[in-house]
């Protein structure tokens, strides 16, 4: 028997299993490969134009990826065809929404001027020059009636999941086929029937009614996103906390939701994005006012239906106006999300 | 066996607390007393004629057996012989089991603990439960979690840092997470997660501690100090526990109960001092099992 010897000598640290220069190049190989395929086909066959490349070369990517692996076994083939089938369908989808995007930043953009984001169009047309007036009343008014539904529906679908994962109460099942089925509600339906209670009731279009027809259209997704989190939450414990004698409430509300508390963030902000674009329930309910307000028992401004009538009105600058609107959305609900992820972030490092 | 007693789970059966089962039961609280071990009949947690369903299956069937205070027992058994099933019969968590069913009594200082009007959330606070798989708290740190039970239980604590030393000192952790109290639960390696989850029992003053299977996903370090923990607790509580290693039953448990199932339901086949289940066991299955000749 001997002593292991240790030597002092540290090898070099390396990332054997990481992906070599060789597979990167071999994959800007296949796409350019598959490229000059797609215009082969472009010229031969009646397909043509931007589209008719890309069929080419989605077809061509997996025939190539075959070739230059057939020689390594069926094994190693049908791997490399399953990715490169799983490449060419996130291409296919990735790309209509790039290009959404890109439209709305290009087209958009156009809009833009130094005081847009900080006036209002009490005083400018939408067909004005397009360095007048903005979207201030709009961005305010959005942000009010999306808040207050968010006040609305988060706790209201919180509540729901927990009634349906929790306290698994007689009505679980239907309280749980109910939300399914408002999930399938369409917005102007639950901005008609807003308008014929709230509205006519009260006789007036306002903010709030506005925010009762989102929380509508809200509380389903966040209901169904908070039952899934919450049944992810393992049994073991809650059988902890029962075992150390705290009753169901206390165990809901002090172990099993602090858990999830980041899903159910993520849960209120795919809520929120459901409806921050609604129309048709705006429409309906709260109406246009073309200056800045934050009363809300009145009409006020929303970037969806300050987006839309800029569309309706037709001409050139108008629509600008709305490419404007709907940049200004997209970005609303991108900070959002960043805002929630950051928020959830805090939430999950706190522990 | 008798698989067709469940007729009708509404009403239970009438309950002849068993001194000889069908199995060979012994029910033998004088061979204890001849052990000189002070029994006290009033103190300490005793089953009668305890039954459990789960839907339609049987699962244990007609169990009696006493706990007396301040000692250590230790349930064994092959797997699906209906240990845990007891075990959480014991301070009601077989109820949260969907289309589960009992029958007889369990008594906890001479109270049936199934009587109408008992309080199960107070039966769970005086009886604490540590459980296979350690679960901390995921959202609450370490100091957070050996006092969460009294947290969610409202209960005020006048000083709570002496409270986390001291339960976490019984339980064999302090020195290991005294520097950082602050560091989430789930950051402890799995022996110290378990001792964690024994100390957040400790801090609500139980009683009576049941364990269920605590050790088994531990290393041998953190098993003996577990077993220490055990033994220094049943100083000043009842403790009661299954297992399945054997070695862990003859060195902690004053008394050892042996279950069995034999494709019925599952059956109290022996109680007694443990140095009797292990030198001489007046059932031949007992001593088959724990002489490693089957289970």
């Amino acid at each position: 028997m001997t002593t292991y010897q240790y030597t002092d000598v540290v090898p070099e640290a390396r990332r054997p299993w990481d992906h070599s220069r060789s597979t990167a190049l071999r994959a800007v190989a296949l796409v350019v490969l598959a490229g000059i395929f797609g215009s082969v086909i472009n010229q031969l066959t009646g397909l043509s134009g931007f589209l008719g490349w890309y069929v080419g070369l989605a077809f061509a990517v997996p025939v190539i990826a075959f070739i230059g692996s057939a020689r390594h076994g069926w094994n190693m083939a049908s791997d490399r065809i399953a990715t490169s089938l799983m490449s060419i369908a996130f291409a296919t989808v990735a790309i209509p929404w790039m290009s959404i995007f890109w439209t709305v930043l290009k087209n958009g953009s156009k809009a833009f001027h130094s005081s847009y984001l900080t006036s209002d169009m009490r005083v400018t047309s939408f067909s004005d020059d397009l360095h007048l007036g903005g979207l201030k009343h709009a961005i305010i008014g959005s942000l009010l009636i999306v808040l207050m539904a968010a006040v609305i529906a988060v706790p209201l679908g919180v509540l729901a999941a927990v009634y349906i994962v929790e306290v698994k109460g007689r009505f679980a099942r239907l309280v749980r086929f109910l939300t399914q089925a408002m999930s399938g509600v369409p917005s102007i339906v639950a901005g008609l029937f807003v308008y014929s209670t709230v509205i006519i009731l009260f006789g007036t279009f306002s903010a709030v009614a506005g925010s009762l027809a989102l929380a509508i259209l809200m509380l389903p997704t966040v209901a169904r996103t908070s039952e899934e989190v919450l049944k992810i939450v393992p049994e073991d414990l809650r059988s902890a906390s029962y075992a150390l004698g705290a009753s169901q409430a206390r165990t809901t509300f002090r172990v099993v939701l602090p858990t999830v508390a980041s899903g159910l963030v993520t849960a209120s902000v795919l809520g929120v994005a459901r409806v921050v674009g609604e129309t048709a329930p705006l429409l309906l309910t709260v109406s246009y006012f073309v200056g800045t307000s934050a009363s809300i028992t009145e009409p006020i401004a929303s970037l969806p239906v300050y987006v839309f009538t800029g569309l309706t009105l037709g001409d050139a600058n108008s629509a600008t106006r709305s490419w404007g609107g709907s940049l200004v959305l997209l970005v609303m609900v991108l900070v959002l999300f960043l805002l929630a992820r950051f928020a959830s972030s805090r939430l999950t490092r706190k522990r | 066996m008798d698989n067709n007693i469940n007729n009708d789970l509404g009403t239970p059966e009438v309950i002849v607390p068993s001194v000889t089962a069908d199995a060979g039961v012994v029910e033998d609280r004088t061979q204890r007393n001849a052990g000189n071990l002070e029994v006290s009949r009033r103190g300490g947690l005793e089953a009668v004629g305890v039954h459990a369903w789960f839907n339609k299956h049987h699962a244990l069937a007609d169990v009696s057996l006493h706990f007396p205070e301040n000692t250590v027992t230790g349930l064994i058994g092959p797997s699906g012989c209906g240990k845990s099933t007891f075990l959480r019969l014991l301070n009601r968590m077989h109820e949260f089991i969907p289309k589960a069913a009992m029958a007889g009594e369990v008594l906890f200082e001479g109270e049936d603990i199934y009587a109408p009007g008992v309080n199960p959330i107070e039966i769970r606070r005086r009886i604490g439960m540590v459980f296979q798989k350690a679960n901390p708290f995921p959202a609450m740190n370490i100091g957070e979690n050996v006092i969460a039970g009294l947290k969610l239980a409202r209960v005020k604590v006048d000083d709570k840092d002496a409270l986390i030393e001291e339960c976490l000192t019984r339980a064999g952790l302090w020195n290991e997470v005294k520097d950082r109290l602050k560091a989430p639960g789930g950051s402890l390696s799995g022996g110290q997660q378990q001792r964690l989850c024994i100390a957040r029992a400790l801090a609500l003053k139980p009683d009576v501690l049941l364990l269920d299977e605590p050790c088994s996903a531990l290393d041998p370090g953190s098993t003996l100090r577990v077993e220490e923990t055990i033994v220094q607790l049943s100083e000043t509580m009842t403790i009661v526990m299954v297992t399945h290693n054997m070695q862990q039953a003859a060195r902690v448990s004053d008394y050892c109960a042996f279950f069995l199932s034999d494709g019925g339901p599952g059956r109290l086949v022996e109680a007694d001092l443990t140095t009797n289940i292990f030198s001489n066991p007046s059932d031949k299955r007992t001593a088959d099992y724990v002489q490693g000749r089957f289970g």
